[in-house]
């Protein structure tokens, strides 16, 4: 077991990081600050989850969301799938694993990865939209956010989604709100298994160690832990039975990257587009110094004169 | 018969200096209800392209307004250029001496137009410039319909609209640099914008540039 954090005091408390901390900010350039917060992590040990919806939930009550009433599908999902008011989700998948012969009821907790290169910052036109902190967490600030969806085409994970009442994007905060007073999101404080802790990146990496040899011995040969790398890590991390075959788990990507498309668009085409403009408009201007105005002449008007009374050329 | 280089409106009126209609009051509307919308279009769109140009957004009253607009403006841009397209397409038709005038772009940039072939109404530049700003709208107005999240999200997939964006972003580039050359032009080539802005060109400028618009004028005025 993993020692709860303990419950907050009630007094008020200064917040242990904010705008000073940030890493990065969407569509600006900042100077991170020389010393970077411990890394922290949620781990989701998806052996261990039950599938309740507690973290779901938790995370509406936390952050004061009003998601519709829905209708059954058939299916455990509800709802189906992320919106702007449900930024956490169980994906149920029931899967027959051919060297057993047992059917296996994969739950994954969906939501932001909280990755260490966050695909949607790098793609967000709005200074200030997306901002990640030294500690990793990667928020929406909403008042600067303009609702163009950029931020769902940057993201590796399909993550974002755009609010058709105020059009602006939601996601998972990692409920940077409860971190920044010492307390785990509200999603890890409600799960009754522990499927879902919370503590500094280090910890979360130990504590996995300790579940994948578990899972091992109990015949999960291919145990592992879901960090991708093509991302630089995240901060939202999977402990998975099959970690060979992210995909069993309701189609997490096996070696997400942000889109070559998308680093073209917000790398080369960005610059090279603007070069273009400023370019011609140079050449422009530098034609008109170098050869100066194409001028009707004199000449010109008498020929046209005479046409158009009849005289011949 | 040779096709006519003529189109609805143009007339050579006697005096001094001659004096020639080139556009029709609404041939002239139109093309600045389409140079306004792409302008505005230009603007906010550049302010979402480059973080450097955000500030742009103040334009249109900040930026969420301009993220609402901007596909707005595209429509009327879109309704309006069709309008355009369907007035100038026919005398846009590549000719033969529009291979000879390209192939002389050297005077042409000189500025010696006594050594280019005798042009219809419009030259093979201002052939380019149309046929491209054609064919660039309509890239720029469907890829701008996968990305329009606000009311088609659904009808396309995330690789699709990424796709989508990086096409729109490269044509929008690609048309910005059209219409410089479009405006250039038509400042370097002095007399040539009073036939947007009045409707009339000089004799003398359209025997300089369009001589044979000109001689088929004055053939069919007699």
């Amino acid at each position: 077991m993993f020692p709860p954090i303990p419950n907050p005091s009630t007094k008020p408390a200064t917040p242990k990081f904010g705008e000073q901390d940030l890493m990065r900010r969407s569509a600006s350039s900042v100077t991170p600050p020389a010393q970077r917060q411990t890394e922290v992590a949620k781990l989701i040990d998806v052996s261990k989850c039950i599938g309740c919806k507690a973290c779901q939930t938790a995370c509406l009550e936390w952050n004061d969301l009003r998601e519709e009433i829905g209708v059954n599908h058939g299916v455990y999902d509800n709802p189906l799938d992320l919106t702007p008011a449900s930024w956490t989700v169980m994906r149920f998948n029931e899967w027959v694993n051919p060297e057993t012969n047992n059917l296996e009821w994969l739950i994954r907790k969906d939501g932001c990865m909280h990755c260490e290169d966050p695909g949607c910052l790098k793609a967000c036109p709005a200074p200030g939209a997306i901002v990640q902190y030294t500690n990793g967490i990667v928020d929406f600030v909403r008042e600067n956010c303009i609702g163009c969806g950029y931020c769902v085409k940057g993201c590796p994970f399909n993550i974002p989604r755009i609010s058709k009442v105020d059009a602006k994007a939601y996601k998972c905060s990692l409920c940077s709100d409860r971190v920044a007073v010492g307390q785990g999101p509200a999603c890890a404080k409600a799960c009754p298994t522990q499927a879902i802790v919370f503590g500094t990146k280090e910890e979360m990496k130990k504590h996995a160690d300790g579940r994948i040899k578990d899972l091992k011995s109990r015949g999960y040969k291919n145990a592992g832990l879901y960090d991708p790398p093509g991302v630089g890590g995240t901060h939202v991390m999977y402990v998975l039975h099959h970690a060979d075959q992210p995909q069993l788990y309701s189609g997490l990507a096996k070696n997400p990257t942000i889109s070559p498309i998308v680093e073209i668009w917000k790398g080369l085409t960005k610059y090279a587009g603007l070069a273009a403009i400023g370019a011609f408009a140079a050449i422009g201007l530098l034609h008109h110094v170098v050869s100066g105005p194409n001028r009707v002449s004199s000449e010109d008007e008498q020929n046209a004169k005479r046409l158009a009374e009849g005289g011949s050329r | 018969m040779k096709t006519s280089e003529i189109a609805p409106g143009d007339e050579v009126h006697r005096g001094n200096p001659v004096t020639v209609d080139r556009y029709t009051a609404a041939a002239r509307v139109n093309h600045w209800i389409t140079a306004t919308s792409l302008v505005l279009l230009a603007l906010s769109g550049l302010a979402l392209f480059h973080p450097s140009l955000f500030f742009l957004t103040g334009l249109f009253g900040g930026g969420g307004l301009t993220r609402m607009i901007h596909p707005w403006i595209g429509v009327v841009l879109f309704f309006a250029f069709v309008g355009l397209f369907l007035r100038f397409w026919r005398l846009n038709l590549w000719k033969s001496e529009d291979g000879t005038w390209m192939a002389k772009l050297r005077d042409v940039i000189a500025g010696h137009d006594e050594n280019l072939p005798e042009v219809g109404k419009y030259n093979a530049g201002q052939k380019m410039v149309f046929w491209l700003m054609s064919i660039l709208i309509v890239i720029l107005i469907s890829s701008g319909f996968a990305i329009w999240d606000q009311y088609f999200s659904e009808y396309t997939t995330i690789d699709q609209k990424r796709v989508a964006v990086l096409i729109h972003a490269v044509a929008a580039v690609v048309i910005i640099c059209v219409w410089i050359v479009h405006v250039y032009a038509a400042i370097w080539v002095r007399g040539t914008i009073s036939a947007m802005t009045r409707g009339q060109v000089t004799g003398g400028w359209a025997w300089r540039h369009h001589r044979k618009w000109l001689r088929e004028l004055v053939t069919s005025k007699r």
